[in-house]
């Protein structure tokens, strides 16, 4: 591009044409036209399938009689609180737990690496089968779980999914941290092999080892990361309809729903899609802070690996 | 380190060797630990497979009499269930195919747009994109839904693709944009003088130059696709039409559900991804930060 300012800078500047390069910086004639093909596809993509379904969302929702009503329907307030806990306890244990084991993935040897390939294999399995057999593993007669539970203890296992609420939504944070928690592993231990070496040798020169190491020299870089990823975590976890439908179906008697999933059942099993758009956009006040701070912290890259 | 070590405190040396076979079997147990919480949903699901339809229905952890009947009911489309099977998976290739052909044309034309001709206003276009990437896709599945309808792709892959697309794409351009700026500008500048179009630039020095990340954002949408479930279910409701997934959940929803075709069915579409993400794996890892399939 600096070869056409070169060029340019020869010729007398008009009025006219600083305007238009204003308009259309430092591109030209048919470069600008061609920048401009080369947007169009996606633009298009972004209007038809992103602004018309968001403004159609926003307009189906927007009765205020709407959120009156969800707000007094009982399963609505079990889907907040199942919400809340899945988002709380299953991000953060699974991040917790990822960081740990990213430590533990730093480890020299080829077992360990072996280890990881086995490890990061309920991220590559598709959702769907993954679920459906965990599933059947929590079925109180037939399931893998009871079985080995009699096999091993001789003793009977709950009803992981018919019988109590809490125990439902329990499996459902179980599984949802089994598939996701090796992709953030990954993530985390990406993170830490940029922490360079020497940074180590220095710590332990200074004779800070063990834990000591952790708290002063890992965590404090891997802090902004850490956050970051929890925070993209939260807002896709927001919208994870497959692990609460596949393991629970919102079940027993509608008591684990999530809004993912709620929305969904009231749009299509209730046929009020109004209803249904209203208890996604409830999501609305936790979900705009989220994508502001994210967008922030994105676009400024200070995740970049 | 070891010299240091040996320097300040050599009578503490053993006490160091005891505590490191202290630690190596602390990390086997870890180890096996790991090993049995990642492979038991996939062990269940092939043990189930391999079972027949009484031990599906028994307290077997490992069935009397494994067989893969179940596989080749499956291959075959010897159940009621299963009888277009290999026209769902068609459907699911399909869709593959072009939700990744699509997000790289689409994704690679816009960022070389934003990034290398830097277009005015180009930030616009990646805000859009970042936003679009933070809203969950689950969210916007009722308003789609509607809209497809009335756009007549009800019934139709080309809406699941559409789908898939708009939610691979900000993804892409992300990424592709971060990558870019690792190709001299001076490689465009150059081809410009010697009087190449901004078309050639892009096919000729741009694209070759981004195949890694090509790699890797395509790897990301095969596997968006092939793991996405609410959409195909929602839009596709005719036998023909339909993807595997919808198939296997439709399985789940019927009262004597056949487990072991079921898991059979699972595996066979649990494997293509997983070899390509193993093949990939190296790839994958460079524009990993902002990854994470989306569900």
């Amino acid at each position: 591009m600096a070869s056409v300012s070169v060029i340019e800078a020869g010729r007398p500047a008009l009025g006219r044409r600083s305007r238009l390069r204003s308009l259309r910086g430092s591109l030209q004639g048919s470069e600008y036209a061609w920048a401009i093909a080369f947007c169009i596809p996606y633009v298009a993509v972004f209007l038809a399938f992103v602004v018309f379904p968001v403004l159609y969302g926003l307009w189906l929702g927007h009765k205020p009689s709407l959120y009156v009503e969800l707000v007094h329907d009982p399963i609505y307030q079990e889907t907040l609180v199942n919400t809340i806990l899945y988002l709380v306890i299953g991000v953060n244990v699974k991040m917790f737990f990822a960081l740990l084991l990213s430590g533990f993935f730093m480890r020299k040897g080829w077992w360990v690496k072996g280890l990881l390939m086995v490890y990061v294999l309920p991220w590559a399995v598709p959702a769907l089968p993954t679920f459906i057999s965990i599933h059947w593993m929590l079925n109180t007669q037939w399931g893998l779980v009871n079985n080995a539970l009699w096999d091993v203890f001789h003793v009977d296992g709950p009803g992981w999914l018919d019988t109590s609420r809490w125990l439902a939504l329990g499996s459902v944070i179980i599984s949802y941290i089994w598939k996701n928690m090796p992709f953030w592993t990954v993530i985390l231990l990406a993170g830490r092999m940029a922490i360079p070496t020497e940074l180590y040798e220095a710590a332990e020169v200074d004779g800070a080892t063990g834990i000591k190491r952790f708290m002063h020299v890992s965590l404090p870089l891997l802090a902004n990361l850490y956050l970051v990823c929890t925070l993209l975590s939260t807002i896709f976890t927001l919208g994870d309809f497959n692990t609460d439908y596949f393991i629970s179906g919102g079940g027993p008697a509608l008591s684990t729903h999530v809004l993912a999933t709620l929305g969904i059942r009231d749009a299509f099993e209730l046929a009020r899609p109004e209803l249904g758009v209203a208890a996604v956009l409830s999501a609305l006040p936790l979900m705009i802070p989220l994508v502001v701070t994210l967008m922030h912290k994105l676009r400024t890259s200070e995740v970049q690996l | 380190m070891s010299a240091v070590t040996a320097q300040v405190a050599p009578a503490r040396r053993p006490n160091y060797k005891r505590r490191r076979v202290w630690r190596e079997v602390a990390a086997l147990a870890v180890a096996v630990v790991l090993i049995i919480w990642t492979l038991a949903p996939l062990y269940n699901m092939v043990e189930v497979s391999l079972s027949s339809h009484n031990d599906v229905f028994s307290s077997n952890i490992w069935p009397a009499d494994p067989s893969a009947a179940s596989y080749w009911i499956v291959l075959t489309e010897g159940y009621w269930y299963l009888e277009y099977f290999w026209h769902q998976y068609a459907n699911s290739i399909y869709i593959g195919f072009w939700t990744v052909f699509l997000t790289l044309g689409i994704g690679s034309m816009v960022s070389y747009s934003i990034g290398r001709m830097r277009i005015r206003h180009g930030w616009l276009l990646t805000n859009a994109a970042l936003m679009t990437y933070l809203v969950p896709a689950s969210f916007l599945a009722i308003p789609f839904y509607r809209i497809m309808q009335s756009y007549g792709l009800g019934n139709n892959v080309w809406s699941i693709i559409a789908v898939e697309v708009t939610f691979a794409t900000p993804y892409a351009i992300f990424i592709f944009q971060q990558y870019g700026r690792s190709i001299p500008f001076e490689l465009d500048e150059a081809a410009r003088i010697d009087g190449a179009s901004p078309i050639q630039v892009y096919f000729r020095i741009y694209l070759p130059l981004m195949a890694p990340a090509l790699v890797a954002v395509g790897t990301y949408a095969l596997l968006l696709a092939w793991n996405e479930y609410l959409y195909q279910f929602l839009l596709l409701s005719n036998k023909r039409s339909m993807t595997v997934p919808v198939a296997l959940a439709q399985f789940l929803n019927s009262d004597e559900s056949p487990w072991n075709y079921m898991m059979a069915t699972a595996v066979v579409y649990a494997i293509p991804p997983v070899i390509i993400y193993y093949l990939f794996r190296g790839k994958m890892t460079a524009g990993l930060t902002m990854g994470g399939v989306k569900g």
